[in-house]
């Protein structure tokens, strides 16, 4: 019969816990980040430019149909044959940010779309510059309908950061696996490190579905 | 040494297409039983049925897969089997896939309208038929979309199997990097691979929805 042994993993709780916060700054960036290259590709695919268009149409595709890991082992190994060089700490920013912004760009549309397009053109009849129509009558609303899609995507994109690991950022799971070298407690390790991103990503989630009753509590006409 | 990226080496990435293939059909395959029963447990009328199938979900959905991969992978040993990656990932992916399943079923079924459920009933049809012959086909119809689109995502999946030691596509990809020191082109390579297997299938999902749309406005 295995004997549990708990006792190594809580003396380092400490380092979890550090990795547990780099891994939420890490996505929580990425996120910040991943949603401006989300509006812009979103903007971007609406523009009626074709170049525009099929560029973003590349990445968009490129990103939904190739693996997370695949992408972050591009960006931290096959990156510095063009003689880009990124620490894999950065490495792991960028491709969560890139990867982030491609689910992000299809989001955002949705949203633009679900914005009649008399809206748009009332604003506009009533002398809105195009920055407010873009600001009031475009974005607000978009933001409210994408919200809960793009908190459920913050949630995949955190608990998907744990692949990061892989290029030795230090992450939570990077944390664990030091953690595993040391004590050889293995199954013990991954077990409270799963822990921590089950206990991350239900704090999460309802703390998302708090700021989403407060913020997007006006009433809307249907 | 450092061994050249020929043909020998572009054809031991591509044929490393087929473990990705294969532990993606596995993990379909037995996802697709074991959501049927998360599902069905979601939806059922006895209450620790239900609750157990919601924590089974919110327990996957809400973890990372590589800590679910690592954990089996780990655990296998604790009862009693062989450490192995191929057992490892098979049984991980394929309870990762359930979870996933289940919960997109869910919604499915219950989108099916509740008239049809209390019909069935009024009809005294026993619950297998009820199911078999009346919900569920006409779930399959709404499901058949997000399914495909999930199935995307679980072949995406498969590759952190390779951080467990399992030789698929990724894997393969890495070992020749390694060997070779092309990382950029081998990695491209690997890309492209993933996404000749994946696009057609996105394409296929975004073509379902549509034609499900049309169908819901007729």
């Amino acid at each position: 019969m295995y004997q549990f042994d708990f006792t190594p993993v809580f003396q380092a709780f400490d380092t979890l816990l550090l990795g547990a916060w780099f891994t939420i700054q890490m996505s929580g960036m990425a996120m910040l980040l991943g949603l401006a290259v989300s509006i812009l590709g979103a903007v971007g695919k609406d523009s009626g430019i074709k170049v525009i268009n099929l560029i973003v149409d590349i990445y968009v595709e490129l990103i939904r149909n190739t693996p997370f890991l695949v992408q972050i082992y591009f960006f931290f190994f096959g990156l510095p044959a063009l003689g880009i060089r990124m620490s894999p700490n950065e490495a792991a920013l960028f491709a969560l940010t890139v990867n982030f912004g491609a689910y992000g760009t299809e989001i955002i549309r949705a949203g633009i779309s679900a914005i009649s397009r008399g809206q748009i053109e009332a604003a506009q009849a009533i002398g809105l510059s195009w920055l407010q129509v873009l600001r009031y009558v475009v974005m607000k609303p978009a933001l409210r309908v994408v919200y809960p899609a793009l908190t459920s995507q913050f949630i995949f994109l955190m608990l998907g950061s744990s692949v990061v690991s892989a290029i030795s950022a230090t992450d939570l799971t990077a944390a664990g696996n030091d953690l595993n070298s040391l004590t050889f407690a293995s199954f013990e390790v991954y077990l409270v490190t799963t822990g921590i991103y089950l206990v991350m990503s239900i704090a999460f989630s309802m703390a998302f579905s708090l700021i989403g009753r407060t913020c997007f509590a006006y009433p809307v006409e249907r | 040494m450092i061994r050249e990226f020929g043909t020998g080496e572009v054809f031991y990435i591509v044929l490393a297409i087929r473990w990705t293939i294969a532990l993606s059909l596995i993990a379909f395959v037995g996802g697709a039983i074991g959501g049927l029963a998360v599902t069905l447990a979601r939806v059922s009328n006895s209450k620790p049925a239900r609750i157990a199938a919601t924590g089974f979900i919110r327990l996957f959905q809400g973890t990372p897969l590589l800590m679910q991969l690592f954990i089996v992978y780990f655990g296998l040993n604790i009862v009693g089997l062989p450490t192995n990656a191929w057992l490892a990932a098979a049984v991980a992916l394929t309870l990762h896939a359930s979870a996933f399943l289940g919960e997109i079923w869910r919604g499915c079924i219950q989108a099916v309208p509740r008239g049809q459920t209390e019909a069935a009933d009024a009809l005294a049809y026993s619950y297998v038929t009820r199911m078999k012959d009346i919900v569920l086909p006409q779930a399959a119809r709404i499901a058949a979309a997000p399914t495909t689109g999930f199935l995307v995502q679980l072949i995406k999946s498969t590759s952190l199997a390779s951080i467990i030691g399992f030789t698929e596509l990724t894997r393969a990809g890495q070992i020749i990097s390694n060997a070779t020191f092309k990382p950029f082109l081998v990695i491209s390579l690997v890309a492209v691979l993933y996404f000749i297997l994946c696009w057609p299938l996105s394409l296929a999902a975004k073509r379902l929805e549509t034609r499900f749309d049309k169908a819901l406005t007729r």
